[in-house]
This record gives structure tokens, sequence and C-alpha cells, in this order.
């Protein structure tokens, strides 16, 4: 039996690794609960997102071929970060002039919520009694195609959302701008330092009239800059990765 | 100035660039209604997305269909390769007819052009004739948007202008009295002038024929009033065939304003008995733009302002900060191919989120050529610390060791650095932020304590 289960390598981001340890715990024992075969390489380095961000895309080859060295051997790819699942999957086949790549990556790696939905078909049983405030990360929501964006006039569907539908007690906030930007953008938050507080800030007080009780996300990074922004400013809203409420939900 | 100077500049001002935020979101708001009640919406982009990469693929032969076509409607065409020869083109003609005086509808070509100063330099007064941009033009500024050219001003700031300019009732700011105020203004000036210039926003090629697209009817008024039309467009403008028209005009009035169709949508096919068309064709940098392959359908572009609209930077900055003849998204990804130095910060403007690109109503990727453009950026203005430290953080993620050690000086720095280091003025994440809590443990390390040996 043992060899049926899928065999998931985790991919946990820099920032999570040395920050939000938390997160990359609630993932894997997501996982595991979900009777995974998980494991953790543990050469792995960083996907290079924030060099190739910042226009330096030419110097990341070298950290692809890792990535790739480290996670190709498994059936999936899994990461609690919508932003690197993205750079992998839709830039790695163009920085390495791979064409052939994109194909297995598009079936091999997969954000969190996402695997969770299109691979373990998952249907959240359990409850959790509180008011979620669901932040889009862009590169989760246009990026991967997690939920439908407010722009484009296709028939309404959220990936994320829809794993808690039998989830009893949680409450979505209704948000006046459901899914702008929240201002991080990696070095964006300090290049442009005064626009990415704005916007965290207009993100924050969005979610405080909505009456939000926990603010949520697939990425890590745009929590950790709303919540730097929220402590600043002495208020506390708390935060919880997605991963934290779903590993809560189904201990 | 960077993009970033010129924005923190801009949200000083905080109840005003709330006001700005607001207010276009407003817009963007409205074309989301007007776009939902049009069932077939994503299929419109995608044809029009495909209609204009078809144009860009035989730009040059459909120039020279349209050329044929409209000469044999009488049109006299004119070929400029930069906006120097435009605006030479545009000088002599007016000379021809001694004219001292010009009236002018709402044209981005002719601010990339800049003909104004240059008109204004060899003796002849330009009105500009749409309202926005009468506004601005007596400011002397530039647009600070290109469908909605003043919306960087408030009621009280046009109320105080108009009654310097047009001695209108001090204090006074009910938009019908103004209104009314520009419109007996400019009549006067319609009724004189003699030549009038306007844009183009279609040009079909299988009938010669132009289409201009405006809300005030400014460029019917001119036009007819006068002898002699001057049509300035982009080689870019052209679509096939009048049928394709249809598709454009209903993405882009909804896309602008929310606005079903714009007020006017005028067609010039031929000059009037005793009148005269000039139809200026200009390059200025779009042959350019076309060769380069990551970049060339920036050139599908319509110029309905949605991605300014709807991008959460150009509401918190404002046109002025872009600094650009068009600015916001797609301004970011047509400036740095006219001037990469001088427009190096802009495609740094922005978060890549995306926003733009699922907007625009002819598909334009445009986040993905912002990204684009930060390759080609570093490459030619290289800067020797950011690409050093870019170098050595390429080194550290390829070795796994080295990756450890400098996660884990990053961690110990955060937990032991006192906050008087940590939130000192240097440190820009922490002015306005702060850092986050820096746990005792890596999940790395956790993960060795807790699992390791179950492999
Ligand atoms: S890029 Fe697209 S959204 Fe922006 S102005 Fe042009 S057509 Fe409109």
């Amino acid at each position: 039996m043992a060899q049926t289960k899928p065999h998931v390598g985790l991919f946990i981001p820099c920032y999570v690794d040395q920050f939000y340890p938390q997160v990359g715990k609630a993932t894997l024992e997501i996982l595991e609960k979900l009777n995974c075969n998980v494991s953790y390489p543990l050469n792995q380095t960083c996907c290079g997102q924030p060099l190739a961000n910042s226009g330096y895309e030419r110097d990341t080859k070298d950290a692809c071929q890792h990535f790739l060295s480290s996670f190709l051997q498994f059936d999936f790819i899994v990461s609690p970060s919508g932003s690197c699942v993205h750079h992998v999957k839709e830039r790695y086949p163009k920085i390495l002039h791979d064409p052939e790549l994109q194909s297995l990556l598009d079936s091999k790696i997969f954000e969190l919520t996402e695997f969770l939905h299109d691979i373990l078909s998952l249907e959240i049983q359990g409850t959790f009694s509180h008011k979620v405030g669901y932040h889009a990360s862009c590169h989760a929501l246009r990026g991967l195609g997690l939920s439908k964006s407010s722009e484009v006039n296709t028939a309404p569907f959220d990936k994320v959302k829809s794993l808690f539908e039998k989830v009893e007690g949680l409450e979505w906030s209704q948000l006046q701008r459901s899914d702008e930007c929240c201002g991080f953008g990696g070095t964006f938050s300090v290049k442009e330092e005064a626009i990415s507080l704005s916007m965290g800030k207009d993100r924050l007080t969005d979610h405080h009239e909505a009456g939000t009780e926990i603010l949520t996300a697939t990425d890590m990074s745009c929590l950790m800059h709303l919540q730097a922004i929220e402590d600043k400013n002495q208020s506390s809203l708390p935060v919880m990765h997605l991963a934290e409420i779903i590993n809560q939900i189904i201990s | 100035m960077s993009h970033s100077i010129a924005s923190t500049d801009f949200l000083k001002n905080e109840e005003h660039a709330k006001w700005h935020d607001e207010t276009l979101w407003m817009i963007r708001e409205k074309r989301d209604l007007a776009s939902q009640k049009v069932p077939e919406w994503e299929n419109l982009r995608t044809l029009a997305s495909s209609i204009k990469e078809h144009v860009l693929s035989n730009l040059d032969h459909l120039l020279l269909e349209f050329e044929a076509n409209a000469t044999k409607n009488g049109i006299q065409v004119h070929w400029a390769k930069d906006a120097q020869e435009h605006n030479q083109f545009v000088l002599d003609i007016l000379k021809k007819q001694s004219c001292a005086q010009v009236v002018k509808s709402k044209s981005i070509l002719t601010e990339e052009c800049h003909l104004n100063p240059f008109l204004e330099k060899n003796g002849i007064e330009v009105i500009d004739t749409d309202l926005g941009e009468r506004i601005v033009q007596f400011l002397h500024q530039p647009p600070s948007h290109i469908v909605l050219p003043a919306i960087h001003l408030k009621k009280r700031d046009i109320s105080e202008l108009f009654h310097q300019k047009l001695q209108t009732e001090k204090g006074n700011e009910d938009p019908y009295y103004l209104t009314q105020a520009a419109r007996n203004h400019l009549r006067e000036k319609f009724l004189k002038a003699k030549v009038a210039i306007t844009g183009v926003n279609f040009g079909i090629a299988e009938t010669g024929e132009f289409v201009v697209c405006t809300n005030e009817g400014n460029a019917d008024m001119g036009v007819h009033l006068a002898d002699v039309h001057i049509a300035c467009m982009g080689i870019e403008k052209l679509i096939p065939r009048r049928n394709d028209l249809g598709v454009f005009l209903r993405l882009l009035a909804r896309s602008a304003t929310g606005q079903a169709i714009t007020n006017y949508t005028s067609h010039f096919r031929g000059p009037e008995k005793g009148k005269q068309i000039h139809l200026i064709l200009v390059d200025n940098g779009r042959t350019e733009q076309l060769g380069r392959e990551k970049f060339r359908n920036s050139l599908k572009c319509i110029r309905c302002g949605a991605c300014m609209n709807t991008c959460p930077i150009y509401r918190r900055s404002g046109g002025f900060s872009y600094q650009s003849t068009v600015p916001g998204p797609i301004g970011s990804i047509l400036s740095p191919g006219l001037d990469l130095k001088k427009y190096s910060s802009l495609p740094f403007a922005s978060t890549l989120c995306g926003s733009c690109t699922d907007v625009c109503p002819v598909k334009i990727n445009i986040h993905e050529q912002l990204y684009e453009w930060r390759q080609e950026i570093t490459k030619a203005n290289p800067n020797y610390a950011e690409s050093l430290s870019m170098k050595l953080a390429s080194g550290i993620f390829k070795s796994p060791l080295a990756y450890r050690i400098s996660g884990f000086l990053m961690r110990k720095l955060i937990i032991n650095l006192p906050d008087s280091l940590l939130y000192n003025p240097w440190n820009v994440w922490g002015k306005g932020r702060k850092l986050p809590k820096a746990p005792q443990e890596s999940f790395r390390n956790w993960y060795l304590n807790h699992r390791k040996d179950e492999q």
C-alpha cells in the first residue's frame, strides 16, 4: 500500500524557513494527515524569484538547475507559497530555454491549496468559528489562476474558498476591493516604500471595516507585509497562513 | 527624478491621494459593470487581440493599402518618421493656410510629439478644445491621464482657474456653470479657426477612412467649421476592415469610462468640396518597438486608460509621477523603448500584480513586459553595487551550505539586534513596518530534530 501514496517533495521558501517555521510544519502535517509520503529535501535553497524580479534573471540559471535537481524526482512538488510556485512554473522553462520542461512542471508543482483542490480533491470537514478575511495574493490569483480575478468576466470560481465549503462556523469577510494587491511586491516594498505602505494600509482598513477576525492568504509574504504595518501601528489583526487554518481544522 | 521620489511626494497630501485613488477606482467599477453586461466580453477581447496581432504582422502592406484607399478618397497622406517630421508637416500646412490659430481635439500622439510647444515657438496659438485638455493647457501642465487629462485636479481647483482665466464667479464650483463658461470661451475659438487638428482612434485599411471617438463633440465641431482638417495617426492605429471596427468600439468606451459607446464616433472618409483633409502617419519609434519580440504587442494598445484606472500604483502616485507622455502600466512598457535610461525606474514601479493585463481590452501582457524590461534595464544600465549583491545572492542560492549560513545569520541578526538599529532611518522596511519576530529555530532545524530519523 505504501507505494501508492504520492511522494511529495516539500518546497519551503527561504523566508518561511527562517521566519515562519510554523507554516512549514502545518503544510507538512496536512500532507501527512492526508496520506502523502512527504520528504523535505535538505539541500533546497531559494527559487531565485527575488533576483529575477529585480532584473537579474540571467544570474539565476544555477539556482533553477539546483532547484530542479533537488525536486524533480518527486511525484509532486508542493509549497505554501503561490508566488514561488508561480515563478518556478511560469519562468523556469524560459530561463533555462527548455520548453519541454513546461508540461512536466504543470503536472508536478503546486501551491498547497491548489494541490489539495486539484490533486487530492479535498473537502475539508470540521469547524472554524471565525470571520476570516481572505487576501487573494496576486501570483496565486492571477498567476496560478486559483480563482477568477475581478477584472475578468468568466464564470466565477475560487479553488481556495471551495475547499472550505463544508467547514462549519467559517464566514468570509466581504471586502470592498476583493483582490487588490497588498503592495508587498518583493523589493518593491523598499524601492517604492511610500506606495507599498499606502497599499498595505488600505487593504488592512478594508479588512477592519469588513469585520475580519483572522487574516489569511496563500502567501506568507503578503501576510508578513500586512502584519508588519499592523504591528507598527499597534493594532493587532491576527494573521494565520491558510496552512495553519487547514491544519487546525483537520486535526 | 525616479518614480518612487515623485510618488512619495504625491502621497504626502493624504487627503488628495485618497480622493485620487477612489475616483479612479470608481471608474474601474463602472468599467466592470459595463463589461459584465456584454456576455461575450472575453471573446471580444480575444478577437480584438488577434485582429491587432494580424495588423502588426502585416503592417507594411496594410499601411500601403490604407494610403492608396485614403488617397483615392481625396485625403492627402504624409509619412512622418519621427516627431520632428510630424511637427514640420503640421507647421507647413498651417503656414500654407496663413493660419495663426489652430484648434485641436484630444490627441496623445501630438503630446508625444510635443506639437504644442513647437507650434507656439513658431508663432502659432494652439487651443486644446477638449475640456480637460484646455484646463491643463491653462495651467501649462501635460495631461495626467490619457482619457481624463485633468483627473488630478478637483472641482475647487478648476473653479479657481476659471475665475482667473475666464472671469467666472469666484468660488462657484457648479460643474454645469463652469462647463458653460468653457463652452462659450471655446465656441469663439472654434468659429475663428481655419484649421483643426484631431487624433485618430482607428484607421481602416479597406476603406481608407478613419474614425475619431470623443465625448464632447469637440473634434467634429472643430473639423466641420474649419477648411482644413489635419489628422495625426500613429501607424499602429490601423485595423484591416470596417467590419472589425465594431469589436473595438464595443471594447473602447466600456473599458475607458464604462459607457457603452463614446458620445461621438465620427467617420472621416474624404474632404467636403473645397476643403482638405491631411492625414499624417507617424512612426516615431513604433517600427523599432515592432522589432522587439518581447515588447511588440504593446503596440496593440487602443489607449482606453483602463490599465491606469485599475493600477494600484498609478492611483496612488498620479500621472505626473511617470514623467512620460503615456503614464501608468502601458506607459511603463512603451516609454523605456523610447529612452531606456530616462524611464529606467518605471518598470520597477509595479508589484507585477497583473491587474493591468487582466483588464486590458486587447490582452496586452503588460505585467510580463514590465518584468522583461527589468531584465533589459539591468543589462543596459549596470548598477555595480546592486549587480554585485545579486551575483553574491545567486552564488548563495546554488550552494545549500552558503544558503543555510546566510539564512541563519539573518534570523539571528533580527533576534539579537537592538530596536534602535533595526528601526533606524536607513532601514527602509522598518520605517513604516515592524520586522518579523524571528523564531528560535528554522523549519529546517525543526525538521531535522523531529522528522529526519523517520526517513
Ligand atoms: S494597454 Fe490595454 S488597458 Fe492600457 S490603455 Fe492600452 S488598451 Fe487600454
